[in-house]
């Protein structure tokens, strides 16, 4: 039971890579020529577009208003004119709404003056509607709003804060350089959501492969908090919620359920730390760090960079691709999203972009299932990814809800073991799609 | 920087370096000390036999299988593991027909690689033993030059062979069995006994296994737990009536480690999940025994196994873990 408190059952021990960006101090991306705001950048309803082509905004400002509760607006990340609203490639593939704005070369880039809320004078309502007015979200990738989180259902209440600074993807450094150059601030979110929710206990979760990281927040550690901070086993996928939640306290998220069924809430520590910023200067959320890695960029490194700045300026600032260059993806490369346009631009969400050799990328051919059980003992949620497959190939819907496909998590573990190279997250991510349709025809 | 075509393809973008041919010519490479051994014990005729199986079963892949399925290396173990099962005097068209049959019937009308129900050298092995009684139970004996034929290798098809020199040895299972007499137990460690080309060195077998577990290409359950039932098995029916062999010659002898490490852990038509490995092992060791001792045959090793492969998808559906997060253990496939 000791082994299982700190990490969890299963999961696979990718090449970390992370010796390439994790010493590198973040510095700033200097402003692009334009920034590209995708109203779509978050979990839920779009922003409302509340611009046009010709307005002047300043950095800071909204372009876009929060569309109701499961919303939150989208601000300038530079000062500039608004050149145009329109469809333009996002990062997941798809083409979203944007709004293009010109940077100002010679503005000052300083946000208008604007009040800075008092955390501890705030009731928890009041906390929530700072957070979702600084549009503030998931930073580890999903983008899910924050103050949703921070409003569980009433009849729930949440005993345990947990944040999440496992970063458990290769090549990922920028959680790691948040709480290694931040301390304070994640500490400072870490109050700040305690006090709102009138929580007692956070835990911090932290992969051992990052020491300079547990030194850090533990030296800054606040003496009035309740804060622990736990080194994790060093594994995949160590910082999905769940397999989070199952290491720090022990308890299984039910099937189905959210983690506030367990009395946790989960935060990533880039979002504490964003939570935090909102209560420090008032800035929304409109900039945000990047570890820009892999093997086929010339100059990696960790950069704070304005939301909306394009692909191919941030990899144009970090000296190019070198001549082995073959894949470009946004986020970890277990869970990212390739790249077929570097005109996408980062948003809220992105957590590195990372440029993989063609030697590391996935080669096409793949041979049939010889059932060697590696990708059961790979599964951190124990499904049967084997027969999954199968009956994916065969569009098998309801044996697959049967066998719990609802509680993959695309993590891509089966995937990275299979000695057949069989695309088992595709297949079950397709097949995911496929249930999400279905239901909505029915319904 | 537009200019490169990238590449887009579906996550994960990383993969391990493990590879499906890579772990089927891995196992092909342990089974050479095997081979090895087998041909410094029988001379030319075990290099012949095993080609000859081996040949078999590769025509036959390339003739009817999907294309470029002979690389993967599958079709190259059946041959070669169906090799090993046989005596060294067996006539080559037999060997061949046999490797043929086990990739024909045993895997290829499956729908090929992953698809087959029954380990494929061991069907082929049942198809010989069912076609030739007589001359795949004719043992010969060690010793002799390297170049010195173990018997009729070149008969002609379906004409009676005659073997006048040929000289045979019982197995230590047919001599116990038929005769009630025992054979020493380090003879039949190191190879020195009569019986087919790999069955006969346990010592060198479990060698070659451990390093293929060693490499996790293979599940160490699966041969751990046959070895354990069987010896438990055997001790206590040897404790209960003493005329019983004991446990060591039980494990020494015959196939039982060649089937234990190199067939019943054929990846394809063994259960999937741990613990349904573990109830596969010990239902293959009381098969085993229950053979060896009541039934007809002296060896019952083959067939203990594809008793087994039969039942795998129940096994299978029955060991489903629990899935993350829920009470009741979910259906299964």
């Amino acid at each position: 039971m000791l082994l299982q408190r700190f990490g969890f059952r299963h999961g696979v021990h990718p090449p970390e890579f992370k010796e390439q960006t994790a010493g590198i101090p973040i510095r700033r991306l200097p402003f692009p020529e334009e920034v590209v705001l995708p109203l779509r950048q978050h979990a839920g309803k779009p922003a409302r577009l509340c611009v046009k082509p010709g307005d002047h905004v300043e950095r800071g400002d909204k372009v876009g208003e929060a569309d109701g509760f499961m919303s939150v607006p989208v601000h300038a990340s530079a000062a500039g004119t608004v050149t145009s609203v329109e469809w333009w490639p996002h990062i997941d593939g798809s083409m979203s709404m944007c709004v293009r704005v010109a940077v100002d070369r010679y503005a000052m880039q300083a946000a208008r003056p604007r009040l800075v809320p008092a955390w501890d004078g705030l009731t928890i309502d009041q906390v929530v509607k700072a957070v979702q007015d600084a549009g503030v979200v998931g930073l580890g990738g999903a983008a899910f709003p924050t103050h949703v989180k921070l409003s569980p259902p009433k009849d729930l209440t949440i005993e345990t804060i947990v944040v999440n600074g496992a970063e458990c993807e290769p090549y990922l450094t920028s959680d790691h350089r948040i709480m290694v150059e931040y301390p304070e601030r994640v500490h400072f979110g870490i109050r700040v959501m305690m006090h709102a929710l009138g929580v007692k206990r956070t835990v911090v979760g932290i992969e051992k492969n990052k020491p300079d990281a547990i030194a850090a927040l533990t030296r800054t550690l606040p003496s009035d908090l309740d804060i622990t901070i736990l080194p994790l086993t060093v594994k995949y996928p160590q910082g999905a919620e769940k397999m989070l939640i199952h290491a720090v306290t022990g308890r299984e998220v039910p099937s189905g359920r959210l983690p506030v069924s367990v009395g946790v809430l989960v935060q990533n520590v880039g979002s504490v730390a964003a939570i935090a910023e909102v209560f420090e200067t008032g800035m929304p959320l409109i900039e945000r760090i990047v570890t820009v890695s892999g093997h086929g960029v010339r100059e990696p490194g960790n950069f704070i960079v304005p939301v909306g700045t394009k692909l191919a300026d941030l990899l144009a600032h970090c000296g190019g691709f070198t001549d082995a260059a073959a894949e470009v993806i946004v986020g970890g490369p277990m869970m990212g999203i390739a790249q077929a346009s570097l005109e996408a631009p980062v948003t809220r969400g992105t957590t590195g972009v990372v440029v993989l050799a063609a030697d590391e990328t996935r080669r096409p051919e793949s041979y049939p299932c010889i059932h060697c059980g590696k990708c059961l003992e790979a599964c951190p949620v124990f499904l049967n990814p084997s027969a999954l497959g199968e009956f994916a190939r065969k569009d098998l819907l309801d044996e697959m809800e049967a066998m719990h496909l609802a509680d993959c998590m695309l993590c891509g573990s089966c995937s990275y073991v299979c000695p057949s190279n069989i695309p088992l997250a595709q297949l079950f991510s397709l097949s995911k799609a496929a249930v999400r349709r279905r239901k909505a025809a029915a319904a | 920087m537009n200019a490169r075509p990238l590449v887009v393809t579906a996550s994960p973008h990383l993969r391990s370096r493990d590879s499906t041919p890579r772990i089927m010519w891995h196992v092909v490479g342990s089974l050479v000390p095997i081979i090895a051994a087998a041909t410094w014990l029988f001379g030319a005729s075990a290099l012949l036999v095993i080609a000859a199986a081996t040949l078999g079963a590769l025509v036959t892949e390339r003739a009817f299988g999907q294309s470029g399925t002979l690389w993967d290396g599958s079709a190259m173990i059946t041959g070669l593991l169906l090799g090993l099962t046989l005596p060294a005097g067996l006539p080559l068209w037999m060997a061949g027909l046999g490797g043929a049959f086990g990739i024909g019937f045993g895997k290829l009308v499956f729908g090929g690689l992953g698809q087959n129900v029954f380990n494929p050298a061991l069907v082929g092995r049942a198809f010989l033993q069912a076609a030739f009684p007589v001359a795949i139970t004719t043992w010969p004996v060690h010793g002799g030059s390297f170049w010195s034929l173990r018997g009729d290798n070149f008969a002609l098809p379906l004409m009676r062979g005659d073997m006048p020199d040929a000289v045979t040895a019982a197995t230590p299972l047919g001599l116990m069995k038929f005769e009630g007499a025992e054979s020493p137990v380090l003879d039949m460690l190191f190879g020195y006994t009569g019986g087919s080309l790999g069955e006969t060195s346990a010592l060198l077998i479990v060698l070659c296994g451990l390093y293929l577990a060693a490499r996790r290409y293979l599940n160490w359950r699966i041969p751990v737990g046959i070895l354990i039932t069987v010896a438990v098995a055997a001790a206590a029916l040897h404790a209960v009536n003493p005329r019983y062999p004991d446990a060591l010659f039980m494990i020494s002898s015959g196939g039982l480690t060649l089937g234990a490490v190199f067939m019943a852990t054929d990846l394809v038509t063994s259960p999937i999940t741990n613990a349904g490995r573990w109830i596969f092992a010990a239902g293959i060791g009381i098969l085993v025994v229950v053979i060896r001792i009541w039934g007809g045959l002296p060896e019952g090793v083959m067939y203990a196994i594809l008793l087994m492969n039969a039942v795998v998808p129940f096994i299978n559906r029955a060991t489903q873990p629990r899935v993350f997060g829920t009470v009741k253990r979910g259906r299964s496939g």
